[in-house]
């Protein structure tokens, strides 16, 4: 066993570890934060197969800003936790009969005689002069850049989206009213009050 | 070396605990949006190691735009959850049965 499958296994168990704790952890920040591990862990393993621009996406904008956002509704919401405790085993057995029947018939599919190395041997590493970020570049503005630009379309939708679902009620809503605007009197906004001012003599 | 069919089984076991996550978390939806990304990460871990062991940057550009398009899903889940803590005041899977016939 070689340094390579070292880490690889090492990485594997993290990963598998922190994915079995974020689903079976009472307390949702509690998930969001084993969930950051197991994205270390992906971005890690796609380091190893030298996707290194999209470890460093992964990190970037799925640790740094979705898992962020993640704990800020967490925080946010409050949830009761008593709630969390209730209904929870209630569907374990035929989950985990499902999943590990999937994870057999996955391994068989997937096993070393299919994807093994004398199918699919393991290619050369490259050298230090390769770059992963000026490869997918030329892809990417080349090949895909009307997808690239449907994305940018995509996530403008969703800033749209997201605000509208949540200022949905008028009264957090600032608008105009012309009508009012117009109608107002000067005795609506201006009140004059008489005050006596104290005089010289007082003192 | 390590070969493709181990990465390949690595991301079915992920995939397939994030399967059980939704099976399992009744309690509340955040669970179940965070499980939906465990997913995405085990079908992108699939896309990269093809990527790598083919030697063909599409995958890679594939895994890009599922992350665009995971934190747009994200971004309009939160949004929709906290709609429906406000309405109802739970985020429980059970509570969200208006729909039901």
């Amino acid at each position: 066993m070689n340094s390579e499958q070292i880490i690889f296994y090492i990485l594997s168990f993290w990963f598998v570890a922190s994915s079995l704790a974020m689903i079976f952890s009472r307390n949702a920040a509690k998930a969001v934060l084993f969930l950051v591990l197991a994205f270390f862990s992906a971005a890690s393993i796609w380091i190893l197969l030298e996707a290194e621009f999209l470890a460093i996406t992964l990190i970037l904008v799925y640790v740094g800003a979705v898992m962020v956002l993640f704990l800020f509704v967490i925080k946010m919401l409050n949830i009761d936790k008593s709630t969390l405790r209730a209904k929870f085993t209630g569907y374990l057995p035929l989950g985990l009969i499902v999943a590990v029947i999937i994870v057999a018939e996955m391994s068989l599919v997937l096993g070393a005689n299919q994807f093994g190395l004398d199918v699919f041997s393991s290619p050369a590493r490259h050298g230090a002069d390769y770059s992963n970020i000026t490869v997918l570049a030329m892809q990417l503005y080349t090949t895909y850049v009307y997808p690239f630009e449907l994305a940018a379309v995509l996530l403008l939708i969703a800033i749209i989206a997201a605000i509208t679902l949540v200022h949905r009620n008028e009264t957090s809503r600032k608008k105009q009213s012309i009508s009012e605007q117009v109608n107002v009197q000067a005795k609506d906004r201006v009140r004059l009050v008489s005050i006596t001012s104290p005089s010289k003599e007082d003192k | 070396m390590v070969s493709l069919s181990d990465y390949l089984i690595l991301s079915s076991v992920i995939f397939c605990i994030g399967l059980v996550g939704i099976f399992v978390n009744r309690a509340n939806i955040i669970t179940l949006l965070m499980c939906i990304e465990l997913i995405l990460v085990a079908v992108n871990t699939n896309f990269v190691a093809f990527s790598h062991f083919l030697g063909n940057e599409a995958g890679q550009i594939f895994v890009f735009f599922i992350l665009t398009v995971a934190a747009a899903e994200v971004a309009i889940g939160l949004a929709i959850l906290t709609l429906l803590f406000r309405n109802r005041g739970s985020i429980s899977v059970d509570v969200t049965n208006s729909l039901k016939g």
